[in-house]
């Protein structure tokens, strides 16, 4: 059943200070849409049971990309285009502009952002692997003021997260000490272009003397939240990339990940394309040529 | 400094479409697309899948390409849009209207605004494209007749003719 506009309430505030203040009046009463790549798709089948919303789109607070000398904080209003055309994280987190570049068509690029990518929570989302290698740290804000939370510990179940209902994430910081990593990132689906991940990877590693110095490797489309593989990376970590290696990563990943069977892909598949994923990231890594 | 939309029912919002200015009464949630078509009698962005997946709904909100089944009007509040109607100048076609008509590009037509629109957006960023930018800039239209290589051949003979002229 279509949706019928006249059924919805929408506010355009013009500042970021009267959007959170809406959120803090009425807790939850406000949905926040930005680019409404996610929940226009929603609306139009009828399914989005908020009736009112109200719009980021653009708001000036949310949308620059400031470059620190220790770190990179990308506005959660950064649209995927933003991303991929940024230089420095084109040189310094290639594995999210890789992201970017290939989640949706150019027009879905245009209007989805990272903030909204993050606050929808899906463990397919193809920049959820690259902010986990990466060290991510997200800056909420709300009339309460700041805080600072670890990417890693903000999904907390399929679709849950630690954000309160008087949130908005305002920026996503990225720590500048990667740069001398090796990065592999692919996403496994059924199109390049469009398609929802089956299996989505971001890895970083360094090799020194021969063995894994440091090794970062993440997953989507595995588990209700999108994954670190801190098991795994602790199996690699300190041994040279070796066949037998090869085999005990990639049974550490199937131990460590949470695959289901859905409409794109099956547990069974997504096992073995993960496991697959992490032997060619080790290979990659000992052959020394990156692959974004 | 909440604007005035958030009460029940329509309200009065202006924009640009196609160099015209325009004020209209509308839902604030009312998709951009059904905007153009039914009350400006606009039809040549075509609703597709709906979901922005066939970008069929293509037009161009202050320079960028975007899906209008996907944008609330309350968010093209004073953009400046154009349409595939907005390309040709009277009864002149635009260059990839040209390309697309003589090489094929166009079959039952119900893609063919998009795509143009999607060329018109990727030529402006990359005036001269390779292949795989084509294939990468027109990704998201799809195309259920030609098979896309007329279409390609099209944009990258408009690039050309760009080039020469």
């Amino acid at each position: 059943m279509r949706a019928n506009p006249a059924d919805y309430q929408m506010v355009a505030p013009t500042t970021l200070q009267a959007v959170v203040s809406l959120l803090a009046n009425e807790p939850g009463a406000w949905l926040p849409i930005a680019g409404g790549t996610d929940l226009m798709v929603q609306y139009a089948a009828g399914k989005l049971s908020a009736r009112r919303l109200v719009s980021i789109w653009n708001l000036p607070e949310l949308r620059g990309i400031e470059v620190l000398p220790h770190e990179i904080r990308i506005g959660a209003g950064c649209t995927y285009t933003d991303l991929r055309e940024h230089d420095v994280l084109k040189r310094e987190f290639s594995l999210l502009a890789s992201a970017a570049r290939w989640t949706g068509g150019i027009a879905n690029q245009n209007r989805g952002t990272l903030g909204g990518n993050i606050v929808n929570a899906s463990p397919a989302a193809d920049s959820s692997p690259a902010l986990l290698v990466y060290d991510a740290e997200l800056i909420l804000i709300s009339v309460r003021g700041e805080r600072r939370l670890p990417y890693g510990d903000f999904h907390t179940d399929y679709k849950k997260t630690k954000l309160a209902p008087d949130e908005l994430i305002r920026a996503v910081c990225l720590p500048r000490r990667f740069s001398e990593y090796l990065s592999y990132t692919r996403k496994v689906g059924a199109r390049n272009a469009q398609a929802i991940s089956k299996v989505c990877i971001a890895a970083l590693g360094r090799l020194a003397g021969g063995v894994i110095e440091d090794v970062r490797i993440a997953l989507g489309s595995v588990a209700p939240v999108p994954l670190r593989l801190a098991e795994t990376e602790q199996v690699v970590k300190g041994k040279p990339i070796e066949p037998l290696l090869l085999e005990l990563a990639k049974n550490a990943t199937a131990a460590e990940i949470r695959p289901i069977d859905d409409i794109r892909s099956t547990a069974r598949y997504r096992t073995a394309m993960a496991g697959n994923l992490v032997a060619e990231f080790l290979e990659t890594l000992a052959a020394g040529e990156p692959k974004t | 400094m909440s604007r005035p939309a958030g009460n029940h029912g329509p309200c009065e919002l202006s924009l640009i479409v196609n160099g015209e200015p325009k004020t209209l009464r509308v839902y604030p949630m009312e998709r951009l697309l059904d905007t153009l078509r039914y009350q400006l009698g606009l039809t040549g962005a075509k609703e597709g899948c709906g979901e922005g997946e066939c970008g069929s709904c293509s037009v161009l909100v202050n320079g960028e390409l975007v899906n209008s089944c996907l944008i609330p009007v309350l968010q093209a509040r004073d953009a400046d849009i154009v349409t595939i109607e907005g390309l040709a100048a009277g009864t002149r076609l635009n260059d990839l209207q040209e390309a697309f008509l003589q090489l094929g590009g166009a079959q039952c037509g119900i893609c063919t605004p998009g795509m143009i629109l999607a060329a018109s957006h990727l030529l402006r960023k990359k005036p001269n494209p390779t292949m795989e930018d084509i294939r990468e800039g027109l990704s998201g239209n799809l195309c259920r007749c030609t098979g896309y290589i007329q279409i390609f051949e099209a944009v990258a003979e408009a690039a050309r003719r760009r080039a020469t002229t």
